[in-house]
């Protein structure tokens, strides 16, 4: 559970009862989207048909956004959803296009190298995780500041139930206008670069 | 209740999953990713009534628009070969007769 379902759910007036309840069925099904999670990723890794990697890994950001729902985390979701699902499953097809159908198996002494490199960069996030502040800490720097003053504000500024879209879309409206405009033009100019102009415009005609 | 609709989502969704690994033809695999989707739609659903805040249902409703805009690009890409600019073509079979 994330910070903000933490204050949620201490703010409504629900029976402590029927959160308890809930709090564990969610846990549940948090454990089980996981698990789908480790399954797809190991048979993503498994799979040599390069589309069949392709449809996985959409399936693997459908469900990484579906955990991220349940973690309350619901613009990371919805960013997921969107770029994971949507856009990269295309990127990743216009890519085979490309390229081969089916993937070489790899020789084995240049796999150690990348696994090394990934352990010690798991090991690095692991061990910074141990100098973050503990789980609803109220001293932490997330809570300490500004963070009270939008969770006690929230409610009469915005009237919206997430404290993090109201952060986004309100608080700091204009610097999501900025971020939008930037990943507006960015998707402007791939377009560009990937050819709208290909076809009817362009000087040859036939691509 | 809804812990038993969510765990009988997450069962659906582990079929779909079998299937997209398995499956021998790309319209398995195509219609798999497409109905997880679906579920994942209705898990979020259920997920929101869960945790009492039925807000979610509208999250929900923009993944299924997702989702769909996603199949759509994947089966034109298999129909076509690329993304753009095909839609206005009426017959397909003319671009092989150019």
């Amino acid at each position: 559970m994330s910070m903000i379902l933490f204050f949620a759910a201490a703010a409504s007036d629900a029976e402590p009862m029927m959160e308890v309840t809930g709090q564990a069925a969610s846990v549940a099904i948090e454990i089980l989207i996981l698990t789908l999670l480790v399954a797809t990723a190991v048979s993503m890794i498994r799979m040599r048909q390069l589309f069949g990697v392709a449809m996985l890994s959409g399936i693997y950001s459908l469900l990484s956004a579906a955990f991220f729902v349940a973690l309350d985390a619901v613009d990371v979701a919805f960013t997921e959803a969107a770029v994971g699902a949507g856009v990269s499953t295309v990127l990743v097809l216009s890519g085979i296009a490309l390229t081969a159908k089916r993937e070489m198996p790899v020789d084995r002494r240049r796999q150690l190298l990348p696994l090394l490199i990934v352990f010690v960069t798991g090991g690095a996030l692991v061990y910074s995780t141990i100098d973050m502040p503990a789980f609803g800490d109220p001293q932490a720097p997330a809570n300490a500041y500004v963070g009270a003053e939008y969770i006690a504000q929230t409610p009469q500024d915005v009237e919206v139930p997430n404290i993090v879209t109201a952060v986004l879309a309100s608080y700091r409206g204009f610097d999501t206008l900025g971020e939008t405009v930037v990943v507006f033009t960015a998707g402007l100019a791939c377009l560009l670069l990937l050819g709208t102009t290909l076809r009817g415009g362009g000087k040859g005609g036939r691509d | 209740m809804y812990l038993t609709a969510g765990i009988a989502i997450i069962v659906a969704m582990a079929l779909m999953l079998a299937r997209a690994i398995v499956g021998p033809t790309v319209y398995d695999r195509v219609l798999a990713v497409n109905s997880f989707g679906t579920k994942t739609v209705l898990l979020l659903g259920v997920l929101g009534f869960l945790t009492g805040r039925p807000a979610f249902l509208d999250i929900a409703l923009l993944y299924a628009l997702i989702n769909f805009i996603a199949t759509i690009a994947i089966l034109k890409f298999f129909r076509y070969g690329r993304l753009t600019g095909v839609m206005s073509d009426e017959n397909p079979a003319r671009e092989e007769l150019r």
